[in-house]
Parts: C-alpha cells; sequence; structure tokens
C-alpha cells in the first residue's frame, strides 16, 4: 500500500512532440483514482510512466516516498491489467497468477495459498486448469485482475480493462472491479477514455486533456461544478450544451440572452459572481437533465422556454429531445410520458440553478 | 405496379444462377493448374523411383519405355546399403546438420528477440541488413570463404562444413523469428516485466513458448538447407570420408567414367528421406510460422 506522487512529469518523443506537458498529482494510500480524457490526452502514457514502461522525459515519480524514475518496472512493486489482458497463452490461468510469484521465488505452499484466494474472490476457481483461449472476454479480464492481487502490489495500474467487452459486460465488470478495490484496498490508478467508468468507479477523477490535467476532484464536484469548457462538455452524457447568449443587466437582476429572442433569468444567488461580467458574450452551459418538461412541481429557479424539436430519442426510462437553435444542438432530457413530435412547439423549463456560464476566449467556467 | 416492372427492366435476374456455374469455374482450373505442377514437381523423383528399381542392364536398354519397370529389383537399394561409405556420408550429413540447427536456432533466436524487442540504436539497419546478406549467393560465398575456412585450417573437414553453413541458414531463420516475435503483443512482455521477468527469463518463460511455431519452422528449414547444401561441401571437402550425403553419392558411386545409374537414385531417394518425413510431420507449423508475421500485427 502505497501513495503515488507526480510532480511536473513531461513525456516528450523525439521530434519535440510532448505527450505529457508537466503535470503535478498526488494520490492518497488506499485511493482509488481515475484518469480519463478523450484518446490522445496522455492519460495512458501518465500510466506507462507510473509502471515504468515508459522513460520520463523529466520530472519526478515517487511511489510509497521513494523516487522510481529510474527503477525498473519489476522492482516498483507494481501490478498492472491491460486492455487485451496480456495473459501468457502457454500457461493455465493458475500458472499465468502464479508466474510473477514464482519469479520473486516464493515458497510453492504460499504461491498455492494466494492464487487460489484471488482465484475465490473473482469467482475463477472452476477455471485455474484451463489456458486462455479456452476463457470468454470477461473470464480473461478476471484472470488478468486475479494475476495482479495475487502479487499484493502497492499499486494496481489498469489501462483501459473494459474497453474489450461488450456493453453488458463491462457494467457488470465495472461492479466486480469496484468490489474487488473494497475488498483489498489496494491503491489503484484507472485509465479509461469512458466518462461513465470513471465517475462510477472513482474515489477523485483526474480529466486530462492535451497532456495537461484539466481538473481533479470527486466525480460528484466534477459534475456539479466543472472548471473548465472541456470538463463541463466531458463529465456527463449526454453531454452539457453549450448555448452563445449575452449577460445583460435587467434592473437589479442578471439575464442572458439566448437566440430567437429567448431570455433567461438568472437566480438571485448567482449574481455577484457573474455580475462583472455583464455586458459580455459567454455560454451558456446547462445539462440536457436540467432542461425538462414543464410540470408544475418544484418551479425554484427555472424559466419556461418554447423550443420545436427536430429529433426525438425514446430511451424508456427517459426521451432525449434534440432542438437546433441558431445552429447550435440543444438537447432535453424528457418525461417519456411527455408527448412530444417533430417540429410541434414544446414547452419546457431550465433549471438555473444548474446552470453555467463559460468564458468563450479562455474556456474557464465563469 | 411500377416498382414491379422497374425490377424486370434490367434483367440481371437471369445471370443469378451463374454463381454456381463460376465456383465450378474456379474449381476446376485450379484442379487443373495444380495437376500441371505436381506433374513437373513429381516427374524427377518419380524416374528416379522407377530407375533405382531397375538392374543396371536394364538401365543401359535404351528400347522401350524408360517410365516403366520391366523386372523390379531391389539389389540396388542392398548394394548401396552395404557400402559402408554410404553409411559414413549419411553420419557426416547427419552430423553436420544437427550441429548446424543447433547452432543456426541459439544464434537466430537471440539475435530475432534482440532486434525485434530490445529497441536500441540500429537495431532496424541491423535488422535489414540480417535479411540482406541472405541474398548474396553460395556460389559466390564460397570464394572468400574459402580463403577463411583454409586460413583457419578446415578444409576437408566437417568442422569446416558446420562453421560455415550458418551463412546460409542463420539471416533467413533470424527473419522468419524477427516476424514472428514482432506478432507477438507488446503487452505479453510488458506484463512479464512488470510480473518480474528479466530479459532472458523473458526469453525462454514467454516468448520461446509462445513462438514454437516459428522456432519449429526456421528448425525445418535450417535442417532442409544445410541437408542439401551441395556449393560448399563440393568446394571445401576432398576426401570421402568428410563427405556429406549431396556430394558423396554423385562422386563415389562412380566407377571410373561408369555411371552406377541405379546405386546414385537409391542412394540420392534415400538420401532425399528424413527431410520428407520432417515436412510430413510438421508441415503445418511451417506454413503457420511462416505466415505469422505477414497476417497479424
Amino acid at each position: 500500500m502505497a501513495q503515488v506522487s507526480l510532480r511536473k512529469i513531461v513525456k516528450a518523443y523525439e521530434g519535440g512532440v510532448q505527450a505529457v506537458k508537466g503535470i503535478d498529482l498526488e494520490i492518497a494510500d488506499h485511493e482509488f483514482v481515475v484518469l480519463v480524457g478523450p484518446s490522445g490526452c496522455g492519460k495512458s502514457t501518465t500510466l506507462r510512466m507510473i509502471a515504468g514502461l515508459e522513460e520520463i522525459t523529466s520530472g519526478d515519480i515517487a511511489i510509497g516516498g521513494t523516487v522510481v524514475n529510474d527503477i525498473p518496472p519489476r522492482d516498483r512493486d507494481i501490478a498492472m491489467v491491460f486492455q487485451n489482458y496480456a495473459l501468457y497463452p502457454h500457461m493455465s490461468v493458475y500458472d499465468n497468477m502464479a508466474f510473477g510469484l514464482m519469479l520473486r521465488k516464493f515458497p510453492k505452499a504460499e504461491i498455492d495459498r494466494r492464487v487460489k484466494e484471488a482465484a475465490r474472490i473473482l469467482d475463477i476457481t472452476p477455471l485455474l486448469d484451463r489456458k486462455p483461449k479456452a476463457l470468454s472476454g470477461g473470464q480473461r479480464q478476471r484472470v488478468a485482475m486475479g494475476r495482479a492481487i495475487v502479487r499484493d502490489p502497492k499499486v494496481f495500474l489498469f489501462d483501459e480493462p473494459l474497453s474489450n467487452l461488450d456493453a453488458k459486460l463491462r457494467v457488470q465488470m465495472r461492479t466486480e472491479i469496484k468490489k474487488v478495490h473494497q475488498t483489498v484496498n489496494t491503491t489503484t490508478v484507472y485509465v479509461t477514455h469512458d466518462q461513465v467508468e470513471a465517475m462510477t468507479l472513482a474515489d477523485r477523477v483526474v480529466v486530462m486533456n492535451h497532456g495537461i490535467i484539466e481538473q481533479v476532484g470527486p466525480p460528484q464536484e466534477l459534475y456539479h461544478n466543472p472548471a473548465t469548457k472541456f470538463v463541463a462538455g466531458f463529465i456527463g452524457s449526454p453531454s452539457m450544451n453549450f448555448i452563445p447568449a449575452k449577460l445583460e443587466q435587467a434592473s437589479g437582476a442578471l439575464r442572458l440572452q439566448l437566440p430567437h429572442d429567448i431570455v433567461l433569468d438568472v437566480p438571485a444567488s448567482r449574481t455577484a459572481r457573474y455580475q462583472p461580467h455583464v455586458g459580455k458574450n459567454v455560454l451558456f452551459g446547462i445539462r440536457p437533465e436540467h432542461l425538462t418538461d414543464d410540470k408544475p412541481t418544484d418551479k425554484n429557479n427555472t424559466v419556461p422556454l418554447t423550443l420545436k424539436p427536430e429529433v426525438i430519442e425514446p430511451m424508456g426510462m427517459e426521451t432525449l429531445v434534440h432542438f437546433k437553435l441558431d445552429g447550435t444542438e440543444v438537447s432535453a432530457r424528457l418525461d417519456p410520458a411527455t408527448p412530444a413530435s417533430v417540429g410541434a412547439p414544446l414547452s419546457l423549463i431550465a433549471h438555473m440553478d444548474q446552470m453555467h456560464l463559460i468564458d468563450p476566449t479562455s474556456d474557464k467556467v465563469l | 405496379m411500377s416498382a414491379t416492372t422497374n425490377r424486370d427492366l434490367p434483367g440481371i435476374y437471369h445471370k443469378a444462377g451463374s454463381l454456381r456455374a463460376e465456383r465450378r469455374w474456379a474449381l476446376w482450373s485450379a484442379y487443373a493448374s495444380l495437376s500441371v505442377a505436381a506433374l513437373i514437381f513429381l516427374a524427377p523423383p518419380f524416374y528416379m523411383l522407377i530407375t533405382s528399381l531397375k538392374t543396371s542392364g536394364e538401365i543401359a536398354n535404351m528400347s522401350g519405355n524408360p517410365w516403366i519397370v520391366r523386372e523390379p529389383t531391389l539389389e540396388n537399394y542392398w548394394a548401396i546399403l552395404e557400402n559402408p561409405l554410404f553409411l559414413k556420408f549419411f553420419v557426416n550429413s547427419a552430423i553436420v546438420t544437427a550441429c548446424v540447427v543447433a547452432l543456426t536456432m541459439v544464434i537466430s533466436v537471440l539475435a530475432a528477440f534482440a532486434l525485434a524487442r530490445m529497441r536500441f540504436w540500429g537495431s532496424q539497419v541491423l535488422a535489414t541488413g540480417v535479411f540482406l546478406t541472405y541474398l548474396v549467393p553460395d556460389t559466390l560465398l564460397f570464394i572468400p570463404l574459402y580463403q577463411i575456412v583454409g586460413g583457419l585450417g578446415l578444409l576437408n573437414s566437417v568442422w569446416g562444413l558446420i562453421l560455415v553453413y550458418p551463412t546460409l541458414t542463420v539471416p533467413f531463420c533470424t527473419w522468419i523469428m524477427i516476424g514472428y516475435f514482432a506478432s507477438i503483443p507488446k503487452e505479453l512482455d510488458e506484463a512479464a516485466l512488470i510480473d518480474g521477468a528479466t530479459w532472458p527469463q523473458m526469453l525462454i518463460k514467454i516468448f520461446i513458448p509462445v513462438a514454437l511455431p516459428g522456432i519449429i519452422a526456421a528448425t525445418i528449414f535450417a535442417f532442409t538447407v544445410s541437408w542439401a547444401a551441395f556449393v560448399y561441401p563440393t568446394a571445401f571437402v576432398t576426401t570421402p570420408d568428410q563427405m556429406p550425403l549431396t556430394i558423396g553419392v554423385v562422386s563415389q558411386l562412380v566407377r571410373a567414367d561408369t555411371f552406377a545409374w541405379g546405386q546414385i537414385m537409391a542412394g540420392a531417394l534415400m538420401a532425399a528421406l528424413p527431410p520428407v518425413i520432417i515436412y510430413a510431420f510438421l508441415m503445418d507449423y511451417y506454413i503457420a510460422g511462416l505466415t505469422a508475421g505477414a497476417t497479424k500485427g
């Protein structure tokens, strides 16, 4: 068990391309941290640097207080689960899990105890004699996790472990990973491009983009208080609507002037925060779940507006409705019982206490 | 109604039954060309077999169809098996081939592992260089090699052959193994590195078992090349006691200027037997090994 510290980590490739541009991150003991971001954001490179599979161009990585920059992967006391499982095809499940312990010259009885314990936790005891090719994708992923667990390392590293699984199995394995972490409680760094995985698994989520960290925080904080437009758009599904607007003063209160002469009142609680930006063009950010059908309940801080749906997507538990507002795509989440049809005006309410304003030049949330 | 008339217009549906006919044509032409190829390749060994079963008199008799044996006999086989020289050739070939295969596999597996996996300065150029050396034919190489082998005092010795044959086998085997190792996912060595393996452990415990089909393919290649080598022994070996089968059979079974054709053919057929047996058993591995690098990652 150990904390992991990244200090001013840079990874530059030949030709000067920087994959990671000087990131700082402190991961506490027992913590489950998820690095999330689009492909090419540097999240996997960061994980591989922690593992020792990529050299660091500059900066320091410490595991359990020891700087490991020049320590080879085998001496870092880490275990890693790969996207394609990377099971040794010629070994049985048992040998796959025992391999790391055998190389470290553990006594036979101890190896046996640990492998069987891990197999019990992961529910793969009947598979121990099989070869990887005789396993399904989900079973292989369990074996890959078992290989990590038996080592009882200081840190678990997961590199997009669920990306090769089908949607249903992914949800199941996600729960499984969370359960395993609750059992073994090892410090975990987990890389994914899937924000749902990030939100559901993490104690803290690290959102990366273009080789920098955009924001670090618990899932709920990233959802409710994103720091940048990127985080606001990346976290949450479907993603947040961004509508160009102008912030105006109107007799003591603030209001937003949207396209099509739509005017939305800014709640009084936000007046002080937004006052310095009066008169500026901003992006009005609101999540589809905060743009809902006009129901009489809970009308605090809501404002009505009427739009004409372009596309209607019934999802069963909810209905997604897409509009166009001066070329900007806007989505809303409706109760499936609400009658909506393409082209017919639809009354909606915007929950303004959940609104965000973004400075379009700096992309920072105001 | 209009849809129906439109469908009738182009008349493409008349052709719908032709798929089966096309397939039949493809099959027929495949069989025809394969038969021609088989005929061309099998004619010489078949002629060898026919000749080896004839008496010297029948071989010398130019009348009649040479493809038919009138009085089949095994006397040529008995004669050659009782000839102590033939057994000596066989033993020489076996010693040379066993040593060359072992030497080749050790060198090429180690070289291929380094070139395919350990990224070091110049590894790409080196890998290409290894393959380029394969393109230099042995008919050119034997001249400078004669000087080198002579300088080492290994002329007219099976040990000289064991030294020079790897120039034929190592480049191609290394190339096959580079291709095979490259097809093994990178994550596998990374997992092994994290599991605590050193580079030699990774090679022995992961790469060699996983790449076994490739290793078998390379072994078969090295075996075939060194068993069938002709130019080098012709150039470097002069006395019968050091000769391998390939040159022994043709040079020593000639009495003055009389060719003992029946014995030569019987000897050649028996000499060709070991590679045939090996191919028959390991053909699948050979093909899998040769194509691995081409089709995967």
